[in-house]
């Protein structure tokens, strides 16, 4: 199970004295749709900068065993570790074939560069289809609406094949039918990579989530499958504070309002 | 359509290539051929420039260095060519017994010359570049510490007059690695090299452009950490192309020397490196031909306008410059799929019309 797991332990990111995240431990895998949840300043960015270089960390952050932290960007990357940002960063100016084919591009020897692109990597076709955005091969990747911009990132991490794809916030933004498209998107993705989510729409995690571990104050204060996770006391006192019972029923009611199924718990 | 324009942008190339290198040495008095020459060897930097800075976002406003490497590394051949076996004429002017010094003694060689023009700049923009963009130093930063390194330069080249010449420059060459620079056959062979190296140099950049690479230096142009978490080193993208950059900028410099006949260091310093990047602005600094025609523009109002009205000329290039980049951001050559696309002509014309307008009004 470790083998192609995602396992961080004890976590530290300091700011100049400032503790962002104070000693988080958490762990990914295979086949689940994992979620990072908190309020606002409770450190879920940081930890997914950290993991993947942005910020400097202590503690542990192992991938199939290999350790993360201390090492550049470009090489977490090549060990497979893919991320989106909150605002959807895609290049603009290029195509969205482009844009993928730049993604798949670290596979290919080095000279290949030099080189004009002939075709479609089947990758980038299989991407494409996942994705839904075969239509908009050759469309600019500035003009594509925002969904579709967070989805052609979702497909940069799928043709790049990272083995672990940390997304920030990535349905943020997003009409309710974009929403449902993405959670499903995620749920198929997550078979054969690990899938871990930032999120802080409720409604969507608890649709999609397999696991959710909750941050505050850049520690973990629960960590379960929906069910549990709400039913934490703790958590219900961050999320409410003392405004009490009446907003710990409402959000509770919202799953079988939205008709989603309960996920099996693993 | 994608596949079309590029075939387009070479067509153009070649209609250029044909313009400079058969009609304007039948059309052209010796001095204007001279004159385009010159210009010929700015537009050289200008393609490096518009690679650097155009496809890579880095504000090149120093490459008066590089052009300096390649000019006074062929100036100094040519002075020795000159000279003889004896030690160069200024030298002896300020102390008769003066030897030759020690960093001049390789340059006898011509071969050595020519490796120098090109691996000076290669190493010297190498380890700065390293520098810099390992270390993620770019914006105003970047353009700050490139333009001031020309100013260092130049500033060094005037201070050391019996070592290089100083302000009065490396001049009087007589030979060009054999060939008597008199002769008026001997001059047009050197202008169609400076101009074949342009036209190769436009060449590369089309290669490039429309390459895997091109496509990942203007994604990390615009948006450098998004490469870096796709598993590329942003900094070894830029590096290969402000190395580029600088090998051309040395190539302009090594033929600007003998075709205008002289080398100073205000060829080099930070009023003709901004002039090169003006003239790239100018003719719009990411696309192929915009540079090279740019700073062709430039290099003709110089010496026409420059020359009939010197103290307008420079209000006109500011004015110009304001003008380019209040109303046309991408320079000159973004009018022309405007243009264009007005006509709704078929695809035909672009890349031929890019070399042909503005070629007019340099040769006139």
């Amino acid at each position: 199970m470790t083998d192609a797991s995602l396992v961080v332990t004890d976590l530290r990111v300091e700011f100049s004295g400032f503790v962002a995240v104070g000693g988080v431990s958490f762990d990914a895998h295979l086949g689940e749709v994992r979620f990072l949840i908190g309020p606002n300043g409770a450190g879920k960015t940081t930890c997914i900068d950290a993991i993947t270089g942005l910020s400097r960390a202590t503690g542990s952050a192992r991938l199939g065993g290999r350790e993360l932290l201390g090492r550049p960007v470009h090489k977490i990357v090549r060990f497979g570790v893919g991320r989106t940002f909150q605002t959807a960063s895609v290049f603009d100016e290029l195509s969205v074939l482009q844009n993928l084919d730049i993604a798949a591009g670290r596979h290919r020897p080095a000279a290949s560069l030099l080189r004009t692109r002939r075709g479609v990597d089947a990758s980038i076709e299989q991407a494409l289809e996942e994705t839904g955005l075969a239509g908009e091969l050759a469309t600019p990747a500035g003009i594509l609406s925002h969904g579709q911009k967070q989805w052609l990132e979702i497909a940069m991490l799928l043709v790049q094949d990272a083995r672990v794809l940390l997304l920030d916030e990535p349905v943020a933004g997003m009409s309710q039918d974009e929403r449902t498209a993405t959670g499903g998107l995620l749920q198929r993705v997550a078979a054969k990579r690990i899938v871990l989510v930032v999120e802080h729409d409720m409604d969507f995690m608890r649709r999609f989530a397999t696991r959710v571990t909750v941050l505050h104050q850049g520690k973990v204060l629960s960590d379960g499958t929906v069910a549990e996770v709400q039913a934490d006391p703790k958590v219900q006192e961050v999320y409410l504070g003392t405004a009490g019972a009446a907003t710990t029923a409402a959000m509770s009611v919202v799953p079988e309002a939205a008709g989603t199924p309960q996920r099996k718990e693993d | 359509m994608t596949k079309l324009k590029p075939r387009l942008s070479l067509i153009g190339i070649g209609v250029f290539a044909v313009l400079l290198l058969v009609v304007a040495p039948l059309v052209l008095t010796d001095h204007w051929l001279s004159n385009l020459g010159k210009y010929c060897c700015w537009a050289i930097a200008a393609v490096g420039i518009g690679l650097a800075w155009g496809r890579g976002g880095m504000l090149v406003m120093g490459q008066g260095v590089f052009f300096a490497l390649g000019a006074y590394s062929m100036a100094m051949h040519l002075t020795l060519e000159t000279a003889g076996a004896g030690v160069p004429g200024f030298m002896v002017l300020y102390d008769p017994l003066a030897p030759l010094p020690a960093f001049w003694e390789p340059f006898r060689s011509a071969a050595f010359t020519l490796l120098a023009i090109v691996l000076l700049p290669v190493i010297v923009a190498g380890l700065l570049g390293y520098a810099l963009f390992k270390r993620r130093v770019k914006g105003a930063y970047f353009a700050i510490l490139s333009q001031a390194l020309a100013v260092a330069l130049a500033t060094l080249i005037s201070s050391t007059i019996r070592e290089t010449g100083g302000d009065t420059g490396l001049s009087d060459f007589k030979y060009f690695f054999g060939f008597v620079l008199e002769d008026p056959a001997n001059r047009v062979m050197v202008y169609l090299i400076a101009a074949a190296l342009l036209v190769v140099c436009l060449l590369v950049v089309w290669q490039l452009y429309r390459s895997r690479f091109g496509e990942l230096l203007v994604a990390t142009r615009d948006a450098e950490e998004r490469v870096r978490f796709l598993g590329y080193d942003p900094a070894t993208v830029k590096l290969v192309a402000f190395v580029l950059a600088a090998l051309m900028a040395s190539i302009g410099g090594a033929m600007f020397v003998p075709i205008v006949g002289i080398i100073t260091p205000a060829e080099i310093g930070a009023a003709a490196s901004i002039l090169m990047i003006a003239g790239v602005a100018f003719g719009g600094r990411a696309s192929l031909f915009g540079p090279a025609l740019g700073a062709m523009a430039v290099g003709w109002g110089q010496s026409s306008l420059g020359s009939a009205w010197p103290e307008g000329w420079t209000y006109i290039v500011g004015l110009l410059f304001i003008v380019v980049i209040l109303f046309l951001p991408k320079g000159l050559s973004s009018l022309l799929p405007r243009f264009t696309a007005a006509r709704r002509s078929p695809g035909e014309q672009p890349a031929a019309g890019t070399a042909a307008p503005e070629l007019e009004a340099v040769q006139s």
